[in-house]
């Protein structure tokens, strides 16, 4: 866990890159493969401070059980939940086509 | 298209152990979405169930469905489940339109069920499934591929994208590894998901529709050589639509791996997708390093952790267990063993609970579900709570019938109007003409011109021997096309011929 991060590869980068969908040329690739290590050494400075005993935390607050009641609330108009969408067809929004399913 | 070369069934046994592992994903029926207040009807116009939560807009907030809650972890005890006491909601990160935030909150490490089981019945055998899982998620929205040549997603040019589903609450079984008998794969897979399908349903969380998406199984499938202790590669059938289909499925698949792995080839990593129509698999997306959906703990949710005493409140409005239910009904009803297993083999139990609750005796109810009806699922290849008749109308049909209005014969005919939508048994029942002739003129004269025709039978009826009747009682139904009570036309010939 608070092993600071040794390196990371070019291909670490390119298989990144491709997860998060960004282009990058083989110059910004060389760029951030020196860029990224950096950084996170500076995160794993941090790390280090924080000891064993001081878990990882994934809320600012530690509160639990944020409820709801069932009840439903007004939703959008099709037209304003539509506005912002760059195309809609048949009160649908409009995306490109899909090559990989989810 | 089908390069493929399968191995029958049967022969792929004797070779083959298969691995299977079964997700079953249901949508639970909250009046509201799992983070926000939309509402949660099926079949709404597209995209008047959505809000800046479920559509993902700067500055949302979700918040959890206190309801959703609730089930999940009837739920969960429902399946013999430990439930957590503190867990989190995760990110799980992809790109594809179906959900409008570019990723999907789930569970990742921290369901709030886990560890444990149900006992699932097949030929009087009881297999146990373990399950490793059960957690909260939400459902995604839905695609329609416009263009291209056959509106599949391969060749489409644009998408259109209706986010009333997205963020429908969605709950994940996930089994253990399934070894049982290579030969009762099949039929365990298809037990397995609708024991689940009963059993949820029983708890009154879900509508568990399969034909509705409200339930959606998925089989992962995988061969072991046998004797050997190496895991083949599995594939994920996704698609399928009806407890039949899941026994199909299972089939199809250990007979593709099969062909596969005769041939020297190795299985690819896969989805693939179910084909109503052959039966078959086909392929949808290789896994892949797009796979890594980098999950995270989400930070906008608060973590849920059950109180011990909300749990055993919970556990306390859990109905009746199964298999204490089925001896009940089995002891109330009177059925055999046979009987039992039959019903339970047909995914009948509900429907006779349902159709003796309306007024019909078990007796009658079983001889419609599991004749007449379980005839029909099986030649349409449905399943048999996908016919388009309810328990309720089965009974008016019944009750019709005992009224002495229509007989058996009959009663088919009015099941054929009632399902192709002509209206209730009793409108049938007039617009079709199929009320028996009780008439004792109609039926006199008819049975005068039988005696006519056929003096033998006559003459030997006379002379004491009754065996002969049925021929002319026979000929009197044709006469009456079927429309008549065929006990009171023997008592009209035996008296004539007395
Ligand atoms: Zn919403």
């Amino acid at each position: 866990m608070s092993e600071p991060v040794t390196g990371i590869s070019r291909d670490d980068v390119v298989h990144l890159a491709g997860l998060a969908r960004i282009d990058l040329s083989d110059a910004e690739l060389d760029h951030l493969a020196a860029e990224l290590p950096a950084i996170l050494e500076h995160v794993a400075s941090v790390q280090q401070v924080a000891g064993d005993d001081v878990p990882a935390m994934s809320h600012p607050v530690p509160v639990d059980n944020v409820f709801r009641d069932d009840v439903v609330r007004p939703s959008l108009a099709p037209e304003d939940a539509l506005a912002a969408a760059p195309a809609s067809d048949q009160q649908r929004f409009l995306v490109p086509k899909i090559l990989g399913e989810g | 298209m089908s390069t493929e070369t399968l191995v029958p069934f049967d022969e792929a046994l004797t070779r083959y152990d298969p691995v299977m592992g079964l997700e079953i994903h249901i949508e639970l029926n909250t009046a509201t979405k799992m983070f926000c207040g939309c509402p949660t009807e099926f079949g709404a116009e597209p995209n008047t169930q959505v809000c800046p939560v479920c559509l993902a807009l700067p500055g949302a907030l979700p918040v959890v469905n206190a309801k959703a809650v609730e089930s999940a972890i009837r739920m969960g005890l429902a399946l013999n489940c430990e439930i957590a006491e503190w867990c989190r909601f995760a990110r799980k990160n992809y790109f594809y339109p179906d959900m409008p935030k570019n990723f999907q909150t789930s569970q990742y490490d921290e369901p709030i069920a886990f560890d444990g089981w149900v006992d699932v019945e097949v030929d009087g055998e009881t297999f146990r499934i373990e399950i490793e899982r059960a957690h909260m998620e939400e459902d995604t929205g839905k695609a329609l591929h416009v263009g291209g040549s056959t509106g599949r997603i391969h060749g489409a040019d644009f998408s259109l994208v209706d986010y009333n589903r997205a963020g429908i609450p969605l709950i994940e079984i996930v089994t253990r590894t399934i070894e049982v008998p290579p030969e009762k794969a099949p039929a365990v897979a298809r037990a397995y998901v609708s024991y689940v399908r009963d059993l949820i349903g029983g708890l009154g969380v879900s509508d568990v529709r399969m034909d509705q998406g409200s339930l959606r199984a998925d089989v992962n499938l995988s061969l072991k050589p046998r004797g050997s202790d190496v895991l083949g590669t599995r594939s994920e059938t996704k698609n399928v639509n009806s407890f039949r289909s899941v026994e199909r499925a299972v089939r199809y698949e250990i007979s593709r791996h099969a062909g596969i792995l005769d041939a020297g080839g190795k299985v690819v990593q896969e989805t693939r997708h179910f084909q109503e129509d052959t039966g078959t698999t086909l392929s949808g997306r290789e896994k892949s390093d797009a796979d890594d959906y980098r999950y995270f703990p989400e930070p906008d949710l608060a973590p849920v952790s059950p109180s011990r005493e909300w749990v055993e409140e919970l556990r306390a409005t859990l109905p009746e267990p199964p298999a204490v239910r089925r001896a009940r009904l089995q002891a109330d009803w009177g059925f055999s063993d046979l009987d039992m297993r039959d019903t339970i083999g047909a995914g009948a139990l509900d429907l006779i609970v349902a159709t003796v609750e309306a007024g019909t005796t078990p007796q009658a109810a079983k001889k419609w579900w599991l004749g007449e009806m379980a005839r029909r699922a099986n030649e349409s290849g449905q399943d048999i709570d996908t016919l388009g008749i309810t328990p309720q109308q089965v009974a008016e049909i019944q009750a019709l019938i005992d009224a002495g209005r229509i007989n058996d014969k009959l009663a088919r005919s009015v099941f054929d109007g009632v399902i192709a939508g002509e209206g209730t048994a009793e409108e049938v029942v007039v617009a079709r003409g199929l009320e028996v002739v009780s008439d004792d003129g109609a039926l006199g004269a008819a049975v005068d011109r039988a005696i006519e025709g056929d003096p033998d039978a006559a003459a030997k009826i006379r002379a004491g021997n009754l065996g002969v009747a049925g021929a002319l009682i026979g000929a009197v139904m044709k006469e009456m096309r079927g429309q008549a009570d065929a006990g009171r036309v023997r008592e009209l010939i035996l008296e004539k011929l007395a």
